[in-house]
Formats: C-alpha cells, structure tokens, sequence
C-alpha cells in the first residue's frame, strides 16, 4: 500500500466539524426533536464530535450509532461483518434525524442506514451529515451538510478521521 | 462456515464470532419491529425427525427475524411413512431449492450425511446423544451476557447435574464452556456417566454446590428409571435434584440453567421462577438470537466468500 495523500490536517478536520454543527443548529432552529446517530463504524466519533461541539454552542442532544450491516443489499455479494451494536436510546418517531457518516460514496450504506432507522420508528425528517463526499453515487442520495468535498476516481481510497482526510 | 454441526468443528473463533454475533441479533429482538431483510430470498428447511417444539420454533422464529422463507418438515405428515429413506428425502426437498436445512434426528452423525447429498447448509438442532450445538451457542451466550464475561470464562466453575451420558446437550456443553475456558466439572450417578470424559466427575451434588458460579441441570428422561439406571425418583431427587435446601447453599451471585423441558419435582425440586439466579427463561429467549446468528454467518455474512479472496 502507498502512502496517502493528506488532503485535510486535523485541525481543518476540527474546523469542518464546528461549521457543520452550527449549520446544523442553523437549519434546524431550537434543536427540538433533533438527534444525532452516526453510521458504524466510521460515522460513530464524528457524530460524537458534532453531539459534542453542539452542547458546547446551545444544548446536549442524543447521539446513538447504527450497524446497517442487517439491510445492506451486497449481503451474500461480498463479506458482511458488523461493527458494534446498534444504540438507539432514545424515540425515533417524530425526531429529526441527522445520520452521520465519515464517507460518502456510492449512497449505498446510507440506503442501508435509512431503511434500519425505518425498523426503529418514524422520523419526521432525516437529514445527512457527512465529513467527506467522494462523489460517485449509485443512488439518488445527497448530503445535507459536508466537511469537504473531495473529487476522486473509483480505485482510490479515501480515510476521514480526527487526524485528517488521505486519500491513497 | 459452511456447516454448523458441533462446537469441534466450528472451533474457538467461530464459536466466539457467533457470540459476538448474537449480540446483534438481541439488538434487533428487542426493536419495535424485530426484523431485519438481512436473508430476504434465502430459504431455510426445518428437518425434525424427533419431537421438539422450542427448538424447531426458536429456528423458525429466528429465520424470520431475518426474513427468510421457512419450510417445516414433520415426519408425522410426511412421504418417509410411505417408506421414502433419508437421502430421498433430502434430494426432494434439496431440489425445491434450499439454502439451509436444520435437522434432528435420533441418530448420531445423521447432519454430516446429509451434507453430502446437498448442497445446502446444514445446521444440527441434535443428532442422538452426539451434539446440540446451537443450545451450547445459547448457553454460553447466556451465561456470557449475564455474568458480564464477554471475554472469556476464565475461572468460572460450571456443574453440569444429572443425565450425561444420553444428553447431547451435556455433550456440547462441556466442548463449549471448556473451550471458553471455564472449568466444568460433572455431577451424575455412575450409571449416567458417559465412559469417556476428560473433565472431573463427582458423584455428590453437595460436595460443589457451594462453590460453583453455574449450575446446569440436565432433565431426567424418565425412561432411564424403567431400565434401571436410577433406582427412584426420589432417591435422584435427593442426591442430584436442587431443592430449596440446596437452593439456599447455592452461592447468591450462581445462575440456575436448564435446557428444558424441565422435570418438576425431579431435577427441578424448586420453583425456578421464585430463584433470582435462574435465567431459564433467558435461555429461550438468547436460543433466538444465537440461531439469527448462525443463520447468518452460514447465509448472509459471505464469510466463505472471503476465504475465496
């Protein structure tokens, strides 16, 4: 594997994050019924991070994760293994969810994440936070609020954590 | 995996993967909407040449929980009393197109023939006196998720009380917790011994029933009395049985286990649901989780496709 190329530093990483969680807050006035829940495994620190920054600007609001590994339609197609349990303490029904994830790429596992929020009740709107969009959906998906968007070609690889965003 | 037929053959990893697993698996049972489409289009065949209501029932259930198609198959309403032999059987219903089958029967070794004939999976609800796999799964699940020992069972002492020697469920168990590292140790008249066993055998309940963190009581078929292996029911009661006078010596933090169906008044000379250690009804409710579990790492989790790679 050849090294990857830095495209973010962590402190940039630090500043996508707060700009997403005030236009968060921006779009959904008040926060009321507003949750976080982010995608295993990559989604879970960053929906952490934005919980986080958010209680610092206004108010604390449920953060959960969800494994969408059950619904995703690759399954019997390539390996499945699941991340951690699914952590959703908190009602579904009428809330404003704002799934998380690190990538967004083909929209597939946001499909996947979509329809297992639907097992756990109704939510009057979900939106779709992500820290880098890669580009080349397969479905018709498209981010509320993004970190960086990052045009790539389909062979290469793209990691968003705290430290930064690398492509390789 | 391919199979899933005895703790041996799956092993450590597999057997802690599918531990792992099940934690999913409880995850989704205890949603509003308890099922996922994880298996959609994947069709699983319940082959019970015995009796059995949980297990072919917690099968069942645990297919759907994943949306697979389940057929049953009762020896009762079937070709095989028009004579039709076992291999028939599986090539029929094989070519209906099945993905798993899940199959009892009162021989041992009948899962790994039928493998042969089919392509399919195939999963041992219990061959014989031989193994009982997924109830091993769910034991250990449950002893697992109870006693907060997600790692492994270093150190936890398990007594496994009365029939060992006809008890699949025995069998298995013992592969499953040694394997997870506790150390088991076998309570049982001479009679009801198996003669081969590699862990220690006492032949008093009251010499461990203080000093064990599991006890596992295993039902008294009752047919073992009329061939005279225990002289009464009441002498088995008073040495092997858990009484309430046993009850109280058993150490407060000790879960009560039984693969059911129980004896009342046999081993089970208590009420079990008066007893806060018992986690006899956890066990049917985990034997659900652990059999999504299984289904999907042999239907769904693509691990055979991974080892192609």
């Amino acid at each position: 594997m050849t090294d990857g190329k830095q495209v973010l530093g962590s402190d940039e990483v630090r500043r996508a994050i707060t700009r997403m969680a005030h236009e968060i807050m921006e779009r959904n006035h008040g926060l009321d019924g507003v949750a976080l829940i982010g995608i295993q495994r990559g989604g879970v620190w960053l929906a952490e991070s934005l919980g986080a920054e958010i209680a610092r600007v206004d108010r604390e609001i449920p953060v959960g994760s969800i494994d969408a590994s059950l619904y995703r339609d690759d399954i019997g197609i390539r390996p499945v293994s699941p991340g951690s349990v699914s952590e959703v303490n908190f009602e579904i029904d009428g809330a404003i969810v704002v799934l998380v994830d690190d990538v967004l790429y083909t929209g597939r596992t946001v499909k996947a994440a979509l329809d297992a929020i639907t097992d756990y009740g109704r939510p009057s709107a979900v939106q779709l936070a992500v820290l880098a969009d890669r580009g080349h959906r397969e479905l018709p998906i498209r981010p509320d609020f993004v970190g960086k968007n990052l045009p790539t070609s389909a062979d290469e690889q793209v990691a968003a954590t705290a430290d930064g965003i690398v492509i390789s | 995996m391919k199979h899933f037929r005895s703790v041996d053959e799956a092993g450590p990893e597999a057997i802690r993967r599918l531990l792992d697993l099940a934690d999913h698996m409880a995850e989704v049972s205890r949603r509003p909407n308890p099922k996922v489409p994880a298996l959609r289009g994947k069709a699983v065949c319940n082959l019970f040449f015995e009796d059995s209501t949980r297990t072919r029932l917690s099968f069942e259930t645990a297919a759907k929980r994943l949306s697979a198609d389940t057929m049953n198959f009762s020896v009762s309403s079937s070709s095989v009393n028009k004579g039709e032999s076992l291999r028939d059987t599986i090539e029929t219903i094989g070519a209906m197109g099945i993905d798993a089958f899940v199959i009892r029967h009162k021989s041992s070794g009948v899962p790994w023939q039928v493998a042969q004939w089919t392509g399919a999976s195939v999963i041992n609800a219990g061959d014989g006196w031989h193994a009982h796999p997924t109830q091993a799964l769910l034991d250990c699940y449950t002893i697992r998720s109870t006693l907060n020992r997600t790692g492994s069972f270093d150190g936890l002492k398990i007594a496994i009380v009365g029939d060992i020697k006809h008890s699949r469920v025995a069998r298995s168990d013992i592969r499953a917790f040694t394997m997870l590292g506790a150390d088991v140790t076998l309570v049982a008249p001479r009679t009801l011994l198996p003669p081969e066993i590699d862990v220690p055998v006492v032949t008093e309940l009251d010499e461990v029933i203080d000093k064990i963190d599991v006890i596992y009581l295993l039902r008294l078929q009752r047919e073992r009395m009329t061939e005279s292996l225990v002289p009464s029911l009441r002498e088995y009661t008073a040495r092997f049985g858990l009484t309430p006078e046993r009850a109280r010596v058993l150490p407060e933090h000790a879960l009560i286990m039984h693969p059911g169906p129980m004896n009342r008044g046999v081993e089970m000379a208590v009420d079990p649901s008066e007893l806060p250690g018992s986690v006899i009804t956890q066990q049917v409710t985990n034997g659900i989780a652990v059999r999504m579990a299984v289904l999907f790492d042999l239907l769904g989790s693509g691990s055979d496709l991974e080892a192609n790679e």
